[in-house]
Order: structure tokens, then sequence, then C-alpha cells
């Protein structure tokens, strides 16, 4: 269970969170919305330690992780996949995917490697070539791929469809539930594009300005007209 | 003919020189975006220690690893102490700041070593090979230096591409932020690169110091030649500085045979002006653009 | 009163005074000092508009001073000398800012370590150049340069000023401060105009610059030629002061040493350089003497000073990077906005 509690930053003088609370379950989908600088980014940053937390705390299964480095978190089985791709391109398909097996520590077996390009097939034709040439989709498959090397109990997403065609979100989503069903991941998941992802989402935050506004069950909050028309404009 | 030949032969030499000197730059622009201009002093005082060793009365091959070693601390002690500091801020005071150490290492050579010419042995002979009755301008020690770059680029080689601390080396220069977040040591991996960086330099040292005078300038334009070299093959990329060292290398042996050796500093002038206005992105680095 | 001291020429009068009344007073020695002060003065100011103003950095104006000086130095070779010595040190800075206008269209094109990197391949060339050309340009033993006798009404007005002969040097330590003057006026001036906006712009934002419709390439290119005009006015100073033109004299130390002095006073800012110039002219003496009272032969004590200049400018860069003046100047900003109510200027 990933609890976030009372969790507050800002950059300069702008606050970016303030006294954020959530708890993710074990098992669930937790979408974080919100419109463009609500700090849905900032709060993925924070809890990884990528930006230092002012006061309150984010913990795994009891576990401080702010004022713990962000080199620890693959160990502790967190792995954030930042937005913007995070693609290293100038290493290929298969450097990139072994990087996030080493994360883990340990030497990086070739069936590891092999259980990845079964999930993503496009990246077996391509493991070869620098990640520089993929597509946006399968740069986004490569980071998924490259943070479940590390056999993560908990994925932090930081907009997953953003620039990706409709048929390829609903892909990548549906692929998301699998994996949490199948290994009971823990899955927080910053999204711009509420519909899809409380579509798979078993509860759903709403940041606005830093502050949790609604904290509500994807059903009830995707239901609620009044919600929906505030917070996440559909 | 022979005079071409010769010259040739001592430009090649010269250029895997250069080519090492260039690759420890490019080592250090690839992870940290800041070239290095206290490399040269840098490799000068692992020099000296060498001498001190060898004058000392022990081997050459002792005083040579010692220098190799000295390079590895001195490299990742400048990057722990002095350039952490710095990464990220505004480059103007990385510039300044590495020519500060530029300083301090000249004047502190002087202070401990003195300030005149001494010379420098070489492991192998300093002769040219006989060739049935001529003799070519490729020395034992040259053949010495050729084998010892190239071994040494064959180890970064398997370094880089084969094992997972160069992968990490890698992923901690391309991407700090991915790399923290894969789990790699970022800053580590740095202080490692920089060492690296400074042995390969202090190689460069050595075997220009062979059979040669050293004082603490003797490396001091060796510094302009390693940049232009990297910068004609394209800072970012390893195999350019090779060939750039080993291109700039002939040119610069070609000039100093044919037009005057007072002048091939302005010929690297030269080429590195030229390079920078006609192709600023280096003969070979896979980057389409870059500002210089 | 302020506004009046804040005036270049109000202060340039004033420091002429000073000047007058400094250098009748001391002897020759110290003269030639104070002229080695005011070459490196002439030089470190033109460099802290160009680095510190316009944020291009140049490790080659020690070069560039090799090439007023050796200008000055070919029109000095007859014991009559063919042009009076201010049309030399006009011609000197003509000549300079030619080569100084070639390079920094050059220069204009690269950033930071790039352009640092081609400025040293510059510092580390010239002085080839002297020596390949060894006929023409005196190879290593360099030039002699023939300083002529002060003319006879100068003398006498000397005289009438201060009741003294002008001995040579002393009139050199009046010519090289007189050029610093001048130099030191126009900078200011330029600075504080359009032209300095101007540069300043470009140095801060690139991309607004350009918006904002400057031109980024003839702002920095006339910020390297205003730059090196003032190193080729130095370069004349120097030759004229030390009275020979070699490559020794400008080896890649002097470009460092004029770099040092600029991040020493701080970047940007005149005053800051003629801090730095008088650091490097009379720190050396000071350190060299502790060394060797502290045990070391002369030759040893003689390269503490250049350890001392970097450790500071390495200390300089990791801990002010304002530089000394400017650090001094931002403490006392601070001090008095929290002792007045109403803030500094």
């Amino acid at each position: 269970m990933l609890e976030v509690r009372e969790l507050s930053t800002s950059y300069g003088a702008v606050r970016a969170l303030q006294e954020v609370t959530f708890t993710a379950p074990r098992g669930e989908v937790t979408a974080v919305l919100g419109a463009n600088g609500a700090g849905k980014t900032t709060l993925l940053r924070t809890i990884t330690g990528l930006v230092r937390a002012q006061s309150g705390s984010a913990s795994y299964d009891g576990r401080e992780l702010t004022r713990t480095a962000p080199e620890l978190m693959p160990g502790l089985g967190i792995a954030h996949v930042p937005e913007g791709r995070g693609v290293i391109t100038e290493l290929t398909v298969e450097e990139n995917l072994r990087l996030g097996g080493l994360g883990r520590g340990g030497r990086v077996r070739p069936e590891e490697l092999e259980r990845i390009y079964e999930l993503f097939p496009a990246l077996a034709d391509r493991r070869a070539a620098l990640a520089h040439v993929l597509s946006g989709g399968e740069r986004q498959m490569l980071v998924l791929g490259r943070a479940l090397m590390a056999e993560p109990t908990v994925l932090l997403l930081d907009e997953p469809s953003l620039g990706l065609a409709p048929r390829i979100v609903a892909q990548l989503f549906e692929l998301l539930q699998s994996l949490v069903v199948e290994q009971g991941l823990t899955v927080l998941l910053v999204e711009q594009n509420a519909r899809s992802a409380l579509s798979i989402a078993h509860r759903g935050v709403v940041l606005s300005l830093g502050r949790v506004v609604v904290d509500e069950r994807a059903d009830v909050l995707a239901g609620d007209d009044q919600l929906r028309h505030a917070y996440l404009g559909f | 003919m022979q005079q071409l030949v010769n010259t040739l032969l001592g430009g090649l030499t010269l250029g895997m020189v250069y080519a090492a000197f260039a690759l420890a730059l490019v080592l250090i622009w690839r992870s940290t975006r800041i070239v290095n201009f206290a490399q040269a002093p840098m490799a000068m005082v692992t020099t000296f220690v060498a001498l001190r060793i060898i004058e000392g009365g022990h081997s050459y091959w002792l005083g040579f690893a010692a220098a190799l070693v000295a390079g590895l601390v001195l490299g990742a002690v400048v990057e722990r102490v002095l350039i952490r500091p710095v990464e990220g801020k505004a480059e103007i005071n990385a510039v300044i700041l590495t020519l500060g150490l530029f300083i301090v290492l000249h004047a502190l050579a002087a202070v401990v070593f003195g300030n005149r010419y001494r010379s420098f042995p070489a492991a192998f002979g300093i002769r040219g090979i006989e060739v049935g009755d001529t003799t070519i301008a490729l020395t034992g020690f040259g053949i010495f230096t050729i084998v010892a770059v190239l071994v040494v680029m064959g180890l970064l080689v398997l370094l880089f591409r084969f094992t997972d601390l160069g992968l990490r080396m890698r992923a901690a220069a391309f991407n700090q932020e991915v790399a923290r977040l894969l789990g790699v040591r970022v800053g580590r991996m740095l202080t490692l690169g920089w060492a690296l960086a400074s042995l390969v330099g202090s190689l460069a040292g050595l075997l220009i110091a062979g059979g040669s005078l050293v004082h603490p300038g003797y490396m001091d334009a060796v510094v302009v030649y390693g940049f232009v070299a990297a910068v004609l093959g394209g800072l970012d990329s390893p195999a350019g500085a090779v060939v750039g060292g080993l291109l700039l290398g002939l040119s610069l042996s070609l000039v100093s045979g044919y037009v005057g050796s007072q002048l091939v500093a302005l010929a690297a002038l030269a080429i590195l002006m030229a390079v920078l206005l006609l192709r600023p992105q280096g003969l070979f680095s896979q980057a389409r653009e870059r500002r210089v | 009163m302020r506004r009046l001291l804040g005036q270049p020429l109000v202060l340039a009068l004033l420091g002429a005074v000073v000047i007058i009344v400094v250098l009748t007073g001391v002897d020759d020695f110290r003269a030639v000092q104070l002229t080695q002060m005011a070459y490196l003065g002439i030089a470190a100011g033109g460099l802290t508009v160009l680095t510190g103003l316009n944020g291009q950095i140049s490790l080659g104006h020690g070069a560039l001073m090799a090439i007023g000086a050796y200008t000055t130095a070919l029109l000095l070779q007859d014991d009559e000398p063919t042009l009076p010595l201010l049309a030399v040190l006009v011609v000197a800075t003509v000549v300079t800012l030619v080569v100084g206008a070639a390079i920094g269209v050059a220069a204009a094109r690269l950033h930071g370590p790039y352009l640092a990197g081609a400025t040293l391949a510059l510092a580390v060339a010239v002085p080839g150049i002297a020596l390949y050309f060894g006929d023409t340009l005196g190879g290593e033993q360099g030039l002699r340069v023939r300083v002529p006798d002060p003319p006879g009404w100068l003398l006498d007005a000397a005289y009438f000023v201060t009741g003294q002969d002008l001995t040579p040097s002393t009139y050199v330590a009046f010519l090289g401060w007189f050029v610093l003057v001048v130099t030191y006026v126009g900078l200011a001036h330029l600075s504080r105009g359009r032209v300095g906006r101007r540069w300043r712009a470009v140095r801060d934002d690139e991309v607004a610059a350009e918006v904002a419709g400057i031109a980024l390439g003839r702002a920095r290119v006339s910020a390297f030629v205003v730059s090196a005009a003032a190193a080729g006015a130095a370069g004349f100073v120097m030759a004229v002061s030390v009275r020979l033109a070699a490559p020794s004299g400008y080896s890649l130390t002097l470009s460092l040493m004029l770099l040092t002095a600029v991040v020493l006073g701080g970047l940007g800012t005149l005053s800051g350089a003629l801090v730095g110039a008088a650091l490097l002219t009379f720190l050396p003496q000071v350190i060299t003497d502790a060394g060797v009272s502290a045990g070391l032969d002369d030759i040893r004590a003689a390269e503490l000073a250049p350890l001392v200049y970097g450790l500071v400018l390495v200390a300089v860069v990791l801990l002010a990077p304002a530089g000394l003046v400017g650090s001094l100047r931002l403490a006392w900003h601070r001090l008095r906005a929290t002792t007045t109510s109403k803030g500094a200027t």
C-alpha cells in the first residue's frame, strides 16, 4: 500500500503541493487527475525524491520514500516512469531494457528480456536499433517494458498516453490492466486523459493547484456529472 | 618519397597520442558537458610522478603504472571536489574552473619538481628501424605508442559496449535523471568517467614524454591539439575523436615537415576554425545539429 | 554629488590628478611596476567588457596584445622615429582591431567551451608566427623597441608642474596611464550606452535579444572588436615599457593572467579589472618574498604567485562567482539595504 500523508513542496515561492493525502491500495490502479500545472508530475517526483519534500511523507509498506535517494527506488520495488517518454535515445532498445533490469541489482538473464519481448512484440524486432528511431508508441512500450524489467511492485506512471493515438492508448491501458490483475501491481497513474484513465482505475484522485479536491471511487467519479464537468472537462 | 613516408609515420605515431588525448576530452564532455582544459597539466603532473619513481632507481614500468594510477586518482578527486559543485551551472564557470586548475597544477609542478627541462626515458629504442639500408622514422617506442593506445581503446570499447558497468556509465552520461530513476548511482559513474579519462590523458602524457624532455608546460600545446582533434571528430563521438586524432596527427606532421614546425599550432587553429565554421558537429558525430 | 561622481569623464579627471600626484612621487622601479599595472589593466578592461558584458570568453587576449606589441616594435625600429609615439599607438590599436574583427567574426558563432578552445589555440599559435618569420619579427630574441625621447615641450611642462625632471620610465608610466584613462572612459561610455545594453541583452538571453531586433552576430563582433582594440593598446604600452617584443612575453601565461585579473576583480566591471591588474602586478613580489623566507629557492618561490592566483581563481568560481570586487559590492549593498529603509542607489 502506497500512503501519501500531508505531502507539501514548493518551487521557490510557488506552492506546488499542499498537504496532499491519499492512499493507493495494493493491486489497484489509482488515477491522479487534474489540469496542467495541478501538481501531478510534481507529486510523482516528490514521492521518488527527485524533488525535495518540505513536509509530510510518502511511504510504501511502512518504508519512507521521500527522504530516500531516487537511485534506491528500483531496489525497493518502485518504478517511476517519467513523462516525456524517458527513453535514453543514445542507447539501443535492448540496452534500455537491460538497464531497467540492472536497477534491481544482479545480472540480467536472457529469459527476462524475452518475457518483455513477448509482452511487446514490436520491441523484439528492433532490439538492436537505437531508441532514437522508435515512434511515440514504441517509446512508451519501451519505458514500460524497461520499468517491468526491474520486477517492481509499484508503478508510478507519468502521462503514458501523452501524444499517442487513441487506439494505442487503449492497447496500452488494456495491457496495464492485465498486469495489475496478473501480478498484483500497485499503480499510480498520472493522466490528463481522465476518461481513459478512469476506465481502468479503481480510484480517482483529482488535484487542483496542488491540493486534493476529490478522492473518490473511479466509477462514482466517472458517473458524477457535476464532478466531471468541474474538474475533468468531459 | 622517403621523407614523405617518414613524415606520415611520424604523424601516425603522434596522431595516436592525440587520439588518446582527444578521447579523454570526449569521455568527459559526453558525461558532464565540460571541456577539461586542465587535462594537460593533470597528465603532466602524473608524468612527473613517474619520473620521480624512475629517477629513484625503480623500473620504467613501475613509474608507468604509478602514473596511470595517479591519473585515475587525480581525475576522481578533481571531479568529486572541484567539478561536482559547478555541474549544471553556467558553462563559463566550468571553463574558468578548469583553467584555474590548469594554473594551479602548472605552478605546483614547478614548485615541487622544478621548472627546468628534464629528459624522460623511453621503454624501447628511440632510433628508427632499419629496413634494408634505409632507416625509417618508426621507432621501437613509436610502435609501443601505437600498440598502447590501441590496447587502451580496445579495453574502453569492451568496458562501454559489453559490461553492465559500461552501460550504467553511458546511461549516466546521456540522461542523468532517467539513469537515477533506474537505480544508477550517477555521481559515482561521473567520478569514474573522469577517473578513466584522466588515466587515458596520463597515458598520452607518458607517450609524449618518452625519450623526450619534460617540464611543467610540455603538454600545453597538446591540450589544444587534443581539443582540435576532438572537435574534428565531433565532441560527442569517441570513435570520431580517434579518427580526428589520427587526421590531425598526419596533417600537423605534414605541416611540420614541409612548412615549418613553428606553424604547427597555427595550422591546428586553422583546422579548428575550418571545422567549426563549416561542419560544427564534427566529421563523425551522430548529432545532426549542434550549437557550438 | 553622487551623480556627478558617477560620470566617467569626472572620474577620469579625478583619476588623472591622482595619477599625476602618484607618478611624480615614485622612483623608476615603481614607475615600471605601475606601467605594468597599466597595460594589464587596459587589456583586462577590454576583456572584462567582452566576458562580463557580452558573455564571450577569450583565452587569446595575450595573443592580441602580441599583435599590438609587434606592430609597435616594427614601427619603432629606427633611432629616428618615423612616426610620433601617439601615431604608433593609433596604428597598433587599429591593426589589432582589424585582426580582432576577423577573429570576432569567427568567434561570434561559437560559445562557451568552443570559444574557449578556439581562443586557447590562438594563444598557443601566435608566438609561433614570430618564430617562423624570424627575419622580420626577430625570432626567439624578438624585436628591440626604440622609444623616442619625450618631446621638449612635455619635459618643460612636466618640470613646471612637478618640479622634477621626467625620467624615461616615468614618461612611459605617464603614457601608459594616459592610455588607460582614455581606454576606460571609452569603454565606460560604450558599456553604459545603447551598445552596452545590446551586449548585455545578448549575454542574458539570446532569443529575447533577437526578438527585440538585436543582430546577435553584430553585437558579438562589435564587443570582440572593442575588446581587441583595448588589447592592442595594451600591447603598445607593454612593448614601449619593456622595450622588447618577444614571443616569450606573450605566451599562454599572459592570456591566463588577464583572465585571472577579470575574474578576481569580478566579471564586467572596469574597477574590478583595475583591481585585478593591481593584484597581478604587486602581489607576486610579496608572495615570492614570503616563499623565499620560508626556505624555497628563488625559482621555485617565483612559482608561488601563480599558484596562489590559480587557487584564488578556483575558489572564486566555487565560493564567490561575482568575483572579489563584485562580492564586496554585493555585501555592501546588502548592508545598506538592511541599514537604510530606502535601499541602495
